[in-house]
């Protein structure tokens, strides 16, 4: 594996909104390219016939009746209280502008 | 004419109206609720819960590709998108559109050129994000997270519209069949049904698709229309200054009239998405897809073509009465009103189709012009088949029955009592209407002779009088006839 470019950390640490300063960047490059370098030694195993799997608990069509909670599992308070600010039963945040993309 | 050829694909979001949202056992409706009223920790995102998928939401999901003759997939899974938004706790949506549980899929739509078939590329079941609310100050949102976890059924089809309206038809097809299916409220104005629209021009003879533009924020069905139409303009005067379009995503503003550019970030996006490690792997089983079919009900398209050659309506009535499930039922439960009056197994079409325009022109007017819905109706089709029936009998005349009509409209009356009560009773009575021609005639000696010249027109203004005497209540097949007995 080849040391992760500046850009790729830079644009790595955006999408984790993580700030990290530009003296940072060089250590990262480093640290993330090595955990990269440890996870390929699995590719010197060269399995060739086996399906990709992202589930190992054999488990299939796992569904629930469509019923709401008999009564509530947690106040709104209580979930509330983890917010950092709230107005009006809402939590508020900063001014979004940007228009969303997605859904 | 243009030179361009338009190419138009849409996506189509539906919320599912189940009991409980989508990966937790919370309230889905939430019209009455404070803000975050039904919210847990599952559809908060708090660390450590897992998704446990309503049953019923997937069923659905293939219940709608299977009204769209779709191939529901042997295996469909979720993943995770990854992004960051206020309304989204998770910073990941569970979607499933990389093996999407409905594959394909296909609807015919009845343009006035004839039918269309219009393809669907496939459907995938997903959450719905929260929702934001912006202080108009500008200093600070809001986020309730009451819609966050509720079922999201993404309908996608292929680039076949070519026409602006066809995008609008479809849409306001696949609200019936939703409504049909009992899936969702489908009403647009209150986003239950979302739609964004892609767009691109191309000269004709041209394979390949031109530069598209996504249009969103489209909130009505004619809206879908007008931005289309707007958009197809817009581009169509990019190209032909030799201008070129520009890939980007626009939003429609209704007040303005017109697709604006909306702000977005520079960079592709990049959502990493990935196998959802708490949900496994979906495989329908055989029985249920085989119990679907068999429970499907009948379907608008299907409803229009039979009401079509069952009762003889119009192509366009007949999508008229059945664009709206409550609507249909209510025509059919005048048509059984009908039959069982005349002691009949099949309805004579002729009864049927009076029934058809009493509906559609007379009462579908007078309740828009009131706000009201079909169900909501003051005149029940029960009575709309007893008046066609006194119609029929010749108690009344068609003129007549208008005003006993309105009259039903106002009080919700039996039509039968409002005629005994105004007298509207129709004179049948030869002898009686016969004197009261005798009289007409002996005051306009003009028009005997005008008739007798030749002027067919003579008759008519004789007829008007005889009615205008009656009241409008003498049978005018009967006057007529007597007239013409008399002048020749």
């Amino acid at each position: 594996m080849s040391k992760l470019s500046k850009e790729q950390v830079k644009n790595i640490a955006k999408l984790s909104r993580l700030g990290i300063k530009e003296s940072e960047i060089d250590k990262y490059s480093k640290e993330i390219s090595d955990i990269l370098t440890y996870v390929e030694q699995l590719n010197e195993l060269g399995v060739i016939c086996a399906e990709p799997v992202s589930q190992i608990t054999g488990l299939e069509s796992v569904t629930r009746e469509d019923a709401k909670y008999e009564q509530k599992i947690c106040s709104k308070e209580e979930l509330l209280k983890n917010a950092p600010e709230i107005k009006d039963d809402s939590i508020k945040v900063k001014p979004v502008f940007e228009e969303r993309e997605s859904i | 004419m243009s030179k361009f050829e338009t190419v138009i694909g849409m996506e189509f979001h539906i919320q599912l109206n189940t009991v409980s949202k989508m990966f937790c056992r919370c309230d889905n409706y939430s019209a009455n609720s404070k803000a975050n009223e039904n919210t847990c920790p599952v559809c908060m995102g708090m660390p450590g819960t897992l998704p446990y998928a309503n049953g019923k939401a997937i069923e659905w999901t293939y219940l709608l590709g299977l009204a769209f003759e779709a191939k529901i997939a042997d295996e469909f899974n979720f993943e995770r998108k990854n992004y960051f938004y206020p309304d989204l706790p998770k910073a990941y949506q569970i979607t499933s559109s990389i093996n999407p549980p409905v594959i394909g899929g296909r609807l015919n739509i009845v343009m006035s050129e004839g039918e269309k078939e219009l393809r669907l590329n496939h459907i995938h079941l997903e959450e719905d994000a929260g929702k934001l609310v912006h202080a108009s100050s500008g200093d600070y949102s809001l986020v309730d997270l009451n819609r966050a976890g509720t079922p999201l059924v993404e309908l996608v089809t292929e680039a076949d519209f070519r026409f602006p309206e066809e995008a609008r038809v479809f849409a306001e097809n696949l609200r019936s069949i939703v409504r049909y299916l009992g899936i969702s409220f489908g009403n647009m104005e209150e986003g239950n049904l979302r739609a964004d629209a892609n767009i691109s021009l191309r000269p004709y003879g041209q394979k390949e698709f031109g530069k598209k533009v996504e249009i969103k924020n489209i909130n009505s069905f004619k809206a879908i229309e007008k931005a289309l139409i707007y958009e197809v303009n817009r581009q169509t005067e990019i190209l032909n200054e030799g201008g070129k379009i520009t890939q980007e995503t626009r939003g429609w503003d209704e007040n303005k009239g017109k697709t604006l550019p909306q702000r977005s970030k520079e960079e592709a996006h990049d959502y990493r998405y990935f196998p959802e490690p708490d949900l496994p792997p979906f495989k329908p089983d055989a029985n249920l897809i085989d119990k679907l079919k068999s429970e499907m009900p009948e379907l608008p398209v299907e409803k229009r073509e039979r009401f079509v050659s069952e009762y003889g309506l119009s192509e366009y009535d007949a999508s008229i009465l059945t664009a709206d499930f409550d609507m249909a039922k209510f025509y059919e439960v005048g048509v059984e009103k009908i039959m069982e009056k005349e002691n009949k197994d099949l309805v004579p079409k002729e009864s049927a189709k009076k029934l058809s325009n009493w509906i559609v022109t007379e009462l579908l007017g007078r309740l828009n012009a009131k706000g009201l819905s079909i169900k909501n109706s003051p005149v029940t089709a029960e009575k709309i088949a007893d008046l066609v029936a006194l119609i029929d009998g010749g108690t009344i005349s068609g003129k007549i029955a208008k005003t006993v009509f309105d009259e039903m409209f106002e009080t919700g009356k039996d039509p039968g009592q409002i005629i005994k009560e105004k007298g509207l009773v129709q004179i049948t009575d030869t002898k009686a209407i016969e004197s009261i021609i005798d009289e007409v005639l002996g005051s306009n000696p003009k028009s005997i002779e005008d008739f007798k010249a030749g002027k067919m027109q003579a008759l008519g203004f004789l007829v008007g009088q005889v009615m205008a005497r009656t009241k409008g209540q003498a049978n005018p097949k009967i006057v007529n006839e007597i007239l013409r007995k008399k002048l020749n």
